[in-house]
């Protein structure tokens, strides 16, 4: 490979160098540095050789090249914006409601853009192949440009020479030259940089004031914190690191915890839904211009876990392990687990009271009673006097589907049953119907009528299950990108160059950025010489 | 209570009178000779008033937080403010560090057109859901607020910028969108007014439509371009509507924001009409002038600076206290919701703008444009989103 010799000083410089590492001189410039500005240095990663400037023969080399480029991480950013802001034009296929076929909904909903939408597949657009392909060229595209920039600026700071070429000094923005500086302003800048807390090196007379360098890592911290972000992103795709269930729990019930291999157990003590006071004068004018407002979703819970091996068909030894209250925004926490207050289904019927009595009886005096059980209904029911009930369908939420009898659900929300009422010693039973509000006998000339007397209901809650162990790793990369962006943006790397010219002195100064504030800082530091001001070399081209 | 209630809008009240008396000293400001203006007495009497309507609308904050027993940052009026509020903040540190009248001559309106806007909301105090009881609340949505303030200070500062450096002799795609831009703030002041006079005049016209499977009621407060989708006018001697927006317009007052939205536009459309009939130019170019003691370099350096400073506090606050919450509430921090999307989406077009401006060299009049892009999302994610895509803010 070509290796630049310094003319100056006579220090080879690996090809791709544009500044002499060892005196500053500037050494060849490439067209593009010209074009940009004529007189200025380009002073980006300190003028030192970027491998992908200088390497691009080998496939490895064209892909790094490809990494490493700036425009092309921009691009990848840019097309990422606009691939997320396509996805909220219509509703993800998680925000649709859950009992519709997508293919039907998008179309019925949105028209012909809707179909063509969903047939893109834009409803699940954030889980769509081609945009973790995205994501995952940023992160490569990051980590790559993070290299190759990042090391050869840690080289180029770290040994940084105090004395610089003349010609360094005059091509930098910020540039002053004084012809005559006491041996008293000399010391005085001196004291004066000291002062206001730079690093000051000396070389034969060469002076480096210096402060700030670790804001330049700031870039590349915060890159690290992106990388580290991403990969445990990464790490959900592996099952073990992440669960995600549901489950609902009626009042008084205890069930096993999804996904936690029979070993925990949670119980329904009693399921809370509280809205706010209507009489509250604070939120009166609020709620009775939009109505109730919830105020608290609660569940009591008790945690328990399952000890020693548990035998099939045996129910398991629970110990408890915690108690307490789950609340939207306070999930319970246990041993790596987390459930959230998710959902809640009201007054579910648990179980129902009927009596029978004669059908003419205008008192409807109870000749025997009984009560279902509606998690667990008989098949038969033997009672006092000896009166027998035979459950022969059970309808949880029962409608009338044209006609037919039917259940919508499993769920208790409306019960009705088809009986068969063997009244004592007979062999033949009658048929009879009976649930909330209808106790109408299907027989006609029924002897025997099947009542109502009471029912008990209670509340069922949806929790929800989580446990991830990612979540470290996505707050520890989250923690590590704040910490870098915050070095690098509130912090800037100044420097200031005296070189000594005679009985003169000619200084430069530099910024990564605030140029305003290094010009402020500077009239500072000189003010007590007779020093000239810096003066703003762009600015004069303009 | 109900003095404290009372008293918080007398605050909110002044802390506006005494935004828009310091604006007309900032604008006195303009006039100076001294190119360094900042030690005039027009310019001192500027940054004190501005301080001194600041800690007003601290008052309101701090009355209506005590009067609501929760942060008053819980609904589009309560944020709306706090965001205005957050403006002014971000210009009093911008300045204390530049000492740029103009840029007060420009932040300064923004912010009151945001309060002004925020005002036209319902204003009442509202119980909180159980997902918004939480110390996130105020953190997060402080620290967005905030981030997205300082953000909007570049805008300013590029959008000073434009004005002055955008060649006005002769007509470009340059001058148009820098009209667009105008117009979009002239329209925010349309849609203020249009909504205010309507309101004293007590218009109201309640139509019904079908809504989740049942029909519902709503009531308009300005007259109806756009009725709600199979809508039927109730109220007698109201104008019906001139159209039914679509059905895919989700929300219960989707046709009603929607509605106000047209009125805006076209009431901006009108003023901007009127203004450029007076003025026989373009708007711009009107202003230009005025700004030609402004310094383009120092307008550049504060564009970048702020979205320096503004872009750490709007990760944290936007992404990362956001995703902590929705963890918190949601059960996951992140469920590409809409607005957590739009989020996503101002940070990816900032960190661009970073990226752009330290390794491409993008200064001057190309950055400015970004800070202008860049504000304009920021307002779609605080108001169109919420306006056309009902997601799990749209109570915000």
């Amino acid at each position: 490979m070509r290796k630049l010799t310094c003319d100056a000083c006579g220090h080879v410089n690996p090809q791709g160098t544009s500044i002499c590492s060892e005196c500053g001189k500037p050494l060849q410039i490439d067209s593009n540095d010209i074009e940009s500005n004529k007189s200025l240095l380009n002073m980006r990663y300190d003028g030192s050789a970027v491998r992908s400037k200088t390497h691009n023969k080998s496939i490895v080399d064209k892909i790094w090249n490809f990494f490493s480029s700036v425009k092309i991480g921009v691009t990848l950013i840019v097309i990422t914006l606009i691939a997320s802001a396509v996805g909220t034009i219509l509703p993800q296929e998680m925000y649709i409601p859950p009992n519709v076929q997508p293919a039907d909904h998008y179309k019925d909903e949105y028209g012909i853009f809707g179909q063509i939408y969903y047939q893109l597949g834009f409803h699940n657009l954030y889980s769509s192949w081609w945009y973790m392909i995205l994501i995952a060229l940023i992160g490569i595209s990051i980590f790559i440009v993070s290299i190759d920039r990042g090391v050869p600026l840690y080289r180029a700071l770290t040994n940084q020479k105090p004395t610089r070429h003349e010609s360094f000094l005059k091509r930098q923005k910020l540039f002053s030259e004084t012809d005559f500086v006491s041996q008293d302003d000399q010391e005085n800048i001196i004291f004066s940089l000291k002062k206001h807390r730079y690093k000051v090196r000396e070389e034969n007379g060469h002076i480096l004031a210096e402060k700030g360098r670790f804001s330049r890592w700031g870039p590349y911290v915060n890159h690290l914190g992106l990388i580290i972000f991403l990969f445990g992103s990464l790490l959900r795709f592996i099952p073990f690191m992440h669960i995600d269930d549901f489950v609902w729990i009626r009042e008084g019930d205890t069930v096993v915890i999804p996904k936690t291999d029979g070993e925990y157990y949670v119980k329904n003590e009693n399921f809370i839904l509280e809205t706010y006071d209507e009489e509250d004068e604070r939120f009166s004018e609020a709620i009775k211009n939009k109505g109730m407002v919830a105020s608290n979703y609660q569940t009591d819970v008790v945690i328990y876990k399952s000890t020693g091996t548990q035998l099939i068909g045996q129910d398991p030894d629970l110990a408890e392990i915690k108690q307490g209250s789950i609340r939207v925004n306070h999930p319970i926490k246990f041993d790596g687990y987390a459930l959230y207050q998710s959902s809640y289904q009201q007054n579910e019927f648990s179980s129902i009271s009927f009596k029978i009595h004669k059908a003419e009886d205008k008192d409807e005096k109870a000749l025997a009673n009984f009560t279902v059980d509606l998690t667990k209904p008989q098949s038969l029911y033997e009672l006092e006097n000896g009166y027998r009930v035979e459950i022969d369908q059970y309808f949880p939420e029962y409608f009338l589907d044209e006609g037919v009898p039917r259940s919508k659900s499993k769920y208790p929300r409306n019960p009705a049953f088809v009986f068969f009422v063997y009244p004592p010693n007979q062999g033949e039973p009658e048929i009879s119907f009976a649930g909330i509000g209808r106790n109408v006998s299907s027989g006609e000339g029924n002897e025997y009528k099947v009542g109502l007397t009471g029912f008990e209901m209670r509340d069922v809650t949806g929790l929800s299950v989580k446990r991830d162990y990612t979540l470290p790793i996505l707050g520890l990369g989250a923690a590590i990108f704040m910490i870098g962006v915050i070095q690098g943006m509130y912090w800037q790397h100044r420097r200031i160059w005296l070189h000594p010219k005679g009985n003169g002195l000619m200084i430069a100064a530099h910024t990564n950025k605030n140029w305003y504030g290094l010009k402020n800082e500077f009239a500072k530091i000189i003010a007590d010489t007779e020093i000239n001001m810096v003066i703003d070399q762009e600015q004069e081209d303009d | 209570m109900g003095d404290m209630v009372s008293l918080s809008g007398n605050f909110l009240y002044l802390a506006f009178v005494l935004y828009l008396v310091a604006t007309f000293f900032f604008g006195g400001t303009i006039k100076d000779k001294r190119s360094q203006g900042t030690k005039s007495l027009a310019s001192r009497i500027a940054i004190s008033l501005t301080i001194l309507g600041f800690l007003s609308q601290v008052g309101y904050f701090i009355t209506r937080w005590i009067a609501s027993a929760h942060a008053p940052v819980s609904n589009l009026f309560e944020f709306m403010t706090f965001f205005g509020m957050m403006l002014v903040l971000a210009f009093i540190i911008i300045y204390f560090i530049y000492r740029l009248n103009m840029l007060g001559l420009f932040t300064l309106p923004v912010a009151l057109l945001v309060i002004a806007y925020a005002s036209v909301f319902p204003t009442e105090i509202s119980p909180l859901v159980p997902s918004l009881k939480s110390h996130w609340l105020y953190i997060h949505v402080t620290t967005v607020s905030l981030g997205e303030a300082i953000l909007a200070i570049s805008f300013a500062a590029g959008l000073i910028y434009l004005i002055k450096q955008v060649d006005q002799s002769k007509k470009s795609k340059r001058t148009t969108w820098l009209e667009i831009v105008i117009y979009g703030l002239i329209s925010t002041l349309g849609f203020v007014l249009i909504s205010s006079i309507f309101s004293s005049l007590d218009y109201k016209a309640t139509f019904e439509f079908p809504f989740d499977e049942q029909i519902t009621e709503v009531e308009y407060n300005l007259p109806a371009i756009a009725g709600p989708h199979e809508g039927e006018l109730l109220t007698e001697d109201r104008m019906s509507s001139v159209f039914e927006v679509p059905s895919w317009m989700k929300g219960v007052n989707a046709a009603k924001k929607f509605n106000t939205l047209l009125w805006s536009l076209v009431t901006g459309l009108a003023m901007y009409l009127i203004l450029r009939l007076l003025l026989r130019k373009r708007i711009a170019a009107a202003i230009q002038p005025l700004l030609q003691k402004a310094n383009s370099e120092l307008l550049d350096e504060i564009s970048y600076r702020a979205v320096a400073i503004g872009f750490p506090v709007f990760t944290l606050g936007g992404l990362i206290f956001a995703a902590i919450w929705a963890q918190e509430a949601w059960d996951r921090y992140w469920g590409w919701d809409p607005k957590e999307v739009w989020a996503l989406i101002t940070w990816f077009f900032y960190a661009v703008f970073l990226h752009l401006r330290l390794s491409k060299g993008w200064h001057g009049e190309k950055s400015a444009w970004l800070a202008v892009i860049g504000f304009a999302i920021i307002m779609f994610n605080l108001i169109a989103v919420n306006l056309v895509i009902a997601g799990l803010h749209s109570y915000a």
